[in-house]
């Protein structure tokens, strides 16, 4: 309607009330959405798994932005607590005394034995003590969750690698919306040839297990955060999210307020941009969510896999531990396995729990009466 | 019925050309001379013999011929030959490997399923109850944990801690080093032992379900699952040919319990979550309060009325779980060691076997397209509006 304002303006008598108006349309459309997230917010409210995930998204949020504030005021010396190049330079240290020198590791099947070789001084004769620096370190004032094998702090990388986990996952998730809400309302509002091609191509995208094309495109292409980001969106955005988001547009399309703006001239671009997306919004956010979580859990699998190309990442500090071999060793190197095993699958669960939340939102007939 | 499934079998072949060709264009165009350079990038090489190589491969020639000569060996079944276990050729190896995937993919499969949609049922009839919100926190708790640290914490917690289950890999060497038997002619017979009592297992219960006389259908539940089982004893323990495979078939499955446990407990909860909000759903339908009114017992709502409505949508969403389960069995594998597709398509990429890569993400594929044609037949099936409709 806005757009037919500015003619009418000329003419009538009340120019300067239509006038302010035209001016304030925005306006009344920003009190309109603070209205209605005031309502959803009391319904999303009263879901308990819903805030529930907001509070651990939330907590993750202070967790990505606390090393910059740490950086920053000084508690934290870049030297030692770089998520990369950082490097603890004095460990906490093991007496030892020597027993047995090995010169061939290959006949010796003791791992520890071989483990300690090279980082024992050559003039050392048996029987000599001496101090060995333990790398990884277990938690301690200095290092709040240990030290990973290369002698960085893992709370620094744990940090970090939520900043990552945010920014791959709500850009893939904005991709996927705007390619999204595109796609399903212009299938539903153009129907025909246009609907049954991008039907056809969001049938052949559901179908391909997401992962392992994403194995595949990651042996061709060099891959970086932002890309698979993209690449994740699109997969989404033109697949599952298109399908959803044109049957929620095609029961808009038989809205009268469409037929309304149609017969005053609205072209097709008007038609969808101002009054089918805004209408299909409330669930293209809710997909959001889920690709969120989607996200996040096939970056941790490529990083574990060692196929993205990342400074840090969740997935690559387990994929580190797993090289180092620390895995299956859970009880006494624990803290380079759980912090981001868990991270990954409370992060991905919380973003997951929101999107329940809004789906009694969307969905009425979910609601407790 | 039969011209929907039809239609759906010419989409699935055009489509599956569609994604062989991009595959093919993704992996063979996109990287370059990657190939030649795999195979004859060897500085040491004489260029003559690398010629010679190039041509034997078939590389020297255009794109466009390549392309076809690769689609039209495709249907032939000749995938090209292995560049990293030379001689052998791709097809062979897929044929050792994708049974293996196919057990670990159908046992979860059916496993989650079943499971799912029993506990779906269970939680929504007891809507309301206190612990209601721990189980749904704890059903996307496990539908979004990461799925390697799950299962390297399974993996610690009943291999390493308490010893009961063998870490990875698909077999025992130390017990096969005299077998007498090569280990895929085992794990085929485990195969389809194993297939033949599941669809017996199958049969018997369908048979059940649809005789009208409750006694009988209780004797043909039950009698048939006892007899079946007594058979796949009697093939293990009293045939000669059972008998002397009995360990070495025991010790593959002894391999796969944690893989398929993994796995199901994924998937499971994404299926228990779906029942549970589709179920809510249908609870609210009049005919449930009908039924309320009429006094039928609360078991008979459940299941009969409401249950069997509820199960449609969660029909429906099988369509995107086929993805799902082939993602976590890809990964699953990796994780451990299981010599399947998924595993074999990871170690190809990372070493840059392309043959053998687009074979395995060519199989991927079918498997995925064959599952999504089984669930829209099954659901054409169950709810004839869809038959109806896609008829125009």
């Amino acid at each position: 309607m806005t757009n037919t304002l500015p003619e009418t303006r000329i003419e009538d008598p009340l120019a300067s009330e239509v006038d302010r108006d035209v001016d304030s349309w925005w306006k009344i459309r920003l009190a309109l959405t603070r209205r209605s997230f005031r309502e959803n917010w009391k319904i999303f409210r009263r879901n308990k798994i819903g805030v529930l995930g907001l509070v651990i998204i939330a907590f993750w949020g202070i967790m990505a932005v606390m090393p910059t504030i740490f950086f920053v005021t000084g508690f934290w010396n870049p030297a030692v607590y770089d998520p990369v190049t950082g490097l603890e330079l004095d460990p906490p240290t093991r007496t030892m005394t020597m027993v047995e020198r090995i010169t061939d590791p290959n006949t010796e099947i003791d791992r520890r034995a071989v483990l300690l070789d090279g980082r024992i001084p050559d003039t050392l004769q048996i029987g000599d003590t001496f101090e060995l620096p333990l790398q990884p370190a277990p938690p301690d004032s200095r290092h709040w969750l240990g030290t990973d094998p290369l002698g960085r702090d893992i709370l620094s990388q744990l940090m970090h690698g939520a900043r990552a986990s945010f920014f791959l996952g709500i850009l893939a998730a904005v991709v996927t919306v705007v390619i999204g809400t595109t796609i399903g309302s212009m299938a539903a509002y153009f129907g025909g040839f246009v609907d049954a091609a991008l039907m056809r191509l969001a049938d052949l995208l559901i179908m391909i297990p997401g992962v392992a094309l994403l194995i595949v495109i990651g042996a061709v292409f060099t891959f970086q955060l932002w890309h698979l980001a993209v690449v994740i969106g699109i997969l989404s955005g033109f697949g599952g999210t298109a399908i959803v988001l044109k049957s929620q547009a095609l029961a808009v399309k038989v809205k009268p307020f469409i037929d309304a703006a149609r017969v005053a001239g609205g072209s097709a671009r008007h038609i969808i941009f101002y009054h089918l997306i805004p209408n299909v919004m409330p669930l293209s956010v809710l997909y959001m969510m889920f690709t969120v979580t989607a996200a996040i859990q096939s970056e941790a699998v490529l990083s574990f896999l060692g196929i993205l190309n990342t400074d840090t990442s969740w997935g690559l500090m387990m994929n580190l531990a797993r090289t180092q071999g620390y895995l299956l060793q859970v009880t006494d190197f624990w803290w380079l396995t759980i912090p981001p095993g868990l991270a990954v699958t409370v992060l991905s669960a919380a973003f997951f729990l929101v999107g329940r939340g809004m789906d009694e939102i969307v969905n009425p007939r979910l609601r407790r009466r | 019925m039969i011209r929907y499934v039809t239609r759906r079998l010419i989409q699935m072949v055009f489509l599956f050309l569609v994604f062989l060709t991009v595959t093919w264009f993704l992996l063979y165009i996109l990287p370059g001379d990657s190939v030649a350079l795999k195979y004859a990038g060897n500085p040491n090489i004489p260029p003559e013999a690398r010629e010679v190589a190039l041509e034997r491969l078939g590389l020297d020639k255009p794109v466009l011929i390549q392309f076809r000569d690769y689609m039209f060996n495709f249907f032939q079944g000749d995938l090209g030959v292995s560049f990293n276990q030379y001689p052998r050729p791709v097809i062979d190896i897929i044929g050792e490997r994708l049974p293996r995937t196919l057990v670990l993919f159908l046992t979860a499969l059916v496993t989650y399923y079943w499971a799912g949609f029993v506990a779906g049922k269970y939680l929504a009839w007891r809507r309301g109850n206190r612990g209601e919100m721990a189980v749904t926190i704890g059903g996307v708790g496990l539908y979004s944990m990461f799925l390697p640290f799950f299962a390297f914490m399974l993996i610690w917690f009943f291999s390493v801690r308490l010893g009961w289950l063998p870490i990875s890999k698909f077999l025992d060497p130390e017990q096969w080093r005299d077998a007498p038997f090569a280990a895929n002619q085992v794990f085929m017979r485990l195969f389809w032992v194993t297939l033949i009592t599941a669809i017996a297992m199958f049969a018997a219960s369908f048979a059940g379900h649809r005789t009208h006389s409750r006694v009988l259908a209780r004797i043909l539940r039950w009698g048939g699952g006892v007899l079946v089982i007594a058979g796949f004893l009697f093939y293990w323990f009293g045939t000669e040919s059972g008998q002397g495979m009995r360990v070495y078939a025991g010790d593959i499955a002894f391999h796969m319990i944690l893989p398929v446990l993994t796995l199901t407990l994924i998937a499971f909860a994404q299926v228990m979550l779906l029942t549970r909000s589709s179920m809510l759903e249908t609870l609210r339908e009049d005919y449930i309060l009908t039924a309320r009114a009429k006094g039928l017992p609360e078991g008979i709502i459940r299941d009969r009325h409401a249950a069997r409505t509820a199960l449609l949508p969660v029909v429906t969403s099988l369509v995107l779980a086929v993805a799902t389960v082939i993602d976590g069995g890809v990964v699953t594998e990796a994780v451990f060691s299981w010599p399947g597709m998924g595993e074999i398509l990871i170690s190809s990429v990372l070493s840059e076997d392309i043959p053998v890569a687009v074979g395995a993400f060519a199989f991927i594929g079918i498997l995925a397209l064959i599952g999504h044609f089984v669930v829209d037949v099954l659901y054409g099936f169950l709810d004839p509006r869809i038959r109806v409709t896609e008829h125009g």
